[in-house]
């Protein structure tokens, strides 16, 4: 079937290179991807969001860490339509006059920045233990799923708060401020990493028998080059699910974090972060500080866990 | 069979052991305690004389057992903020945390079971459609954001129902007030249990659903149709009981994330129970009551891991060799 389908790009383009494409083009993965009206919703609001919290500078009507723009004047200013609101100000504005559209747009970089690197993170270290432990096998498998064993007994959430404190308590002296969003990522990271390296050391015990591995461990290549050379391109399919679902634990917990008030500092508020803040004026009957950065985090959230969902079936051969 | 317990409970105390372990090297090595305790007019002399007094000269591993035979007997140390006891502290936040995990693990149950029957028998009914669509939103709302909306739906627009505290609480042990026995206590638990409960409902739901598609699907309940058993004893009978392994497990491992995640319900809604206390400890760096905290949870995870796995065994006699040999 595949050698009937029409090559699709140009003359210049190197044989190697095009039928990547063409197979790209010709995949279950694509055909899937676009018969589900769902995920495709999903996908470009997943990928709109991301675009405009990237390019927040040049999209966001004002720059809340600019002190010049805000004015105190401004604050609380309810969103269009309601009495009193300010044309300027879309969805009105925070405690402190800053419009709280460039305020969501600017928190939205900082959830999805820490949410990405927790995330990197956290598929680096578990794959890498991952890797060893199924390669390696005996006494450092043992360790290191044991440890995985014990951390799996607790919630991410509480393990991440646990981290932030010790982490705290360690760097007390330095200065917080320059510090948090790391150590918020180290910690999320941190408490995610166990289900990385229980996938690829299902999948590296499976590809480790298998005749390719034996052949490059006959010539003589070192372990850790048929690990990552070889081994791991083939271990990395459940991966990219468990990281895309992460992604959307991951942005949950930092928002919880900062909620709670031990994640990004205020003076860079994150999505959870301006929930605190809305929140102190829930019953005053500024609903809007509160609801509308929530509003955009479950948007985020919803969309990012339907293209995992779609995902983890569409890469299943068992629901084909 | 009794290899199998045997072996759990080895494992349980391991974890233990470790958990007691990272939580003493945190009470003894993050900060100093010594520093927490004095103020800045010390002289180091008195500092010395503190420090030999807490034992905190003597080696290592004599000090590990020492707080190991402290926390045997509740005795965890003073807290850096409060200047007391950590047990006290802890064991007065304890019934409100526990009680709150109580009423939403028994509506995510009791809501979540049904649902889940009713999806998995009617894959095709809108109803089914409109649970499984409200589920997956459920579960992308964080919990607090969900805290917030009720509060702002029925406590600051409608008035229905209080947004923070426990109501009037009635005193039933020397330790422990329960709000289950005033109106207004009954009241102030309905919105805290029902967020902090829902996405165990969600989980359950999906759970049982998923179960119910794959056990009708075998030969005994074809069996049991043949038979010309009703509907209704075939589905709760044949069919329900069957999805209940994989349901106990879950709900047993949730029950011990209810409680770490009770730590964002009772900020939201004020709740006066642990989880704020931890939460507290951890923005004040206070070891002592973060290392309790600690133990405490790992104690009650390990507890219900043993239960659920001792359930298994008393539920399932396949796993009687099964699991005993693997």
């Amino acid at each position: 079937m595949t050698d009937n389908t029409p090559t699709v790009s140009g003359s210049e383009v190197s044989a190697a290179s095009r039928s990547a494409l063409a197979r790209f083009l010709d995949s279950d993965l694509l055909h899937s991807f676009l018969s589900s009206k769902i995920t495709v919703l999903a996908a470009i609001t997943t990928l709109g969001l991301m675009l405009a919290a990237l390019f927040a500078p040049l999209v966001a009507p004002f720059n809340p860490f600019d002190l010049a723009q805000i004015s105190i004047l401004d604050a609380r200013i309810p969103p269009i339509g309601m009495e009193w609101s300010d044309p300027r100000y879309l969805l009105g504005t925070d405690d402190q006059g800053r419009d709280l559209l460039s305020g969501i747009l600017y928190g939205m970089r900082i959830s999805l920045a820490v949410g990405f690197l927790s995330v990197a993170f956290a598929a680096v270290l578990g794959i890498s233990l991952g890797l060893i432990s199924g390669y390696v096998g005996g006494r450092t498998d043992a360790i290191i799923m044991r440890i995985a064993e014990v951390q799996l007994t607790f919630p991410a959430i509480l393990l991440a708060l646990l981290i932030d404190g010790i982490a705290s308590g360690i760097f007390g002296n330095i200065d917080r401020e320059t510090w948090a969003i790391w150590i918020l990522t180290f910690s999320i990271g941190l408490s995610f990493w166990v289900q990385y390296a229980r996938t690829v050391r299902g999948s590296t015990l499976v590809e480790k028998n298998k005749e390719y591995v034996q052949a490059a461990r006959v010539i003589g290549i070192p372990a850790w080059i048929i690990m990552i050379r070889h081994v791991l391109p083939n271990v990395l399919g459940p991966v990219l699910v468990i990281a895309t679902i992460n992604l959307a634990l991951a942005i949950i917990t930092e928002a919880t974090l900062s909620f709670l008030g031990v994640g990004v500092p205020s003076t860079q508020p994150s999505l959870g972060t301006l929930i605190r803040i809305g929140n102190d004026f829930l019953f005053s009957g500024e609903w809007w500080i509160a609801i509308f950065p929530g509003l955009a985090l479950a948007i985020l959230v919803l969309a990012v866990n339907l293209l995992g969902d779609w995902l983890r079936d569409a890469l299943n051969p068992k629901l084909r | 069979m009794f290899g199998f317990i045997s072996r759990r409970i080895a494992m349980a105390l391991v974890v233990m052991f470790v958990v007691a372990l990272i939580s003493f090297l945190l009470f003894r090595f993050v900060g100093d305690p010594v520093n927490q305790m004095v103020g800045v007019e010390t002289t180091p002399e008195q500092r010395e004389a503190l420090r030999q007094r807490l034992g905190l000269n003597d080696p290592v591993l004599t000090q590990f057992f020492r707080y190991i035979w402290g926390a045997v007997q509740f005795d965890f140390g003073n807290s850096y903020q409060f200047k007391q006891p950590v047990a006290d502290l802890i064991g007065r936040r304890l019934p409100a945390t526990l009680e709150l995990s109580f009423a939403s693990a028994i509506f995510a149950l009791l809501l979540g079971i049904p649902m889940g029957v009713y999806t998995g028998l009617n894959r095709d009914s809108w109803l089914s459609k409109v649970f499984l669509s409200v589920s997956l939103v459920g579960i992308s709302l964080p919990t607090f954001f969900i805290g917030i909306l009720f509060i702002f739906l029925f406590s600051v627009t409608l008035q229905w129902l209080p947004s923070f505290g426990r109501g009037e609480v009635v005193q039933i042990a020397p330790f422990w007030d329960t709000g289950f026995l005033t109106a207004s206590g009954l009241k102030a638990i309905i919105l805290p249990a029902i967020t902090l409960g829902l996405y165990q409902m969600t989980l359950i739901m999906r759970l049982i659903r998923a179960e119910m598609l794959e056990v009708m699907r075998t030969d005994h309940i074809k069996f049991a149709r043949a038979r010309g058993l009703p509907n209704r004893s075939v589905y709760y009978v044949h069919a329900l009981k069957n999805t209940m392994v994989p349901v106990i497990t879950i709900t047993g491992l949730q029950l011990g994330s209810i409680i770490a995640f009770a730590i964002i319900t009772e900020t939201v809604f004020q709740w006066p129970g642990m989880g704020i206390l931890f939460l507290q400890a951890v923005q004040n760096v206070d070891i002592p009551i973060m290392a309790a905290y600690l133990l405490l949870t790992a104690f009650i995870f390990v507890v219900i891991n043993l239960i659920v796995d001792l359930l298994y065994v008393v539920i399932d006699p396949r796993l009687r060799t099964e699991r005993g040999r693997a």
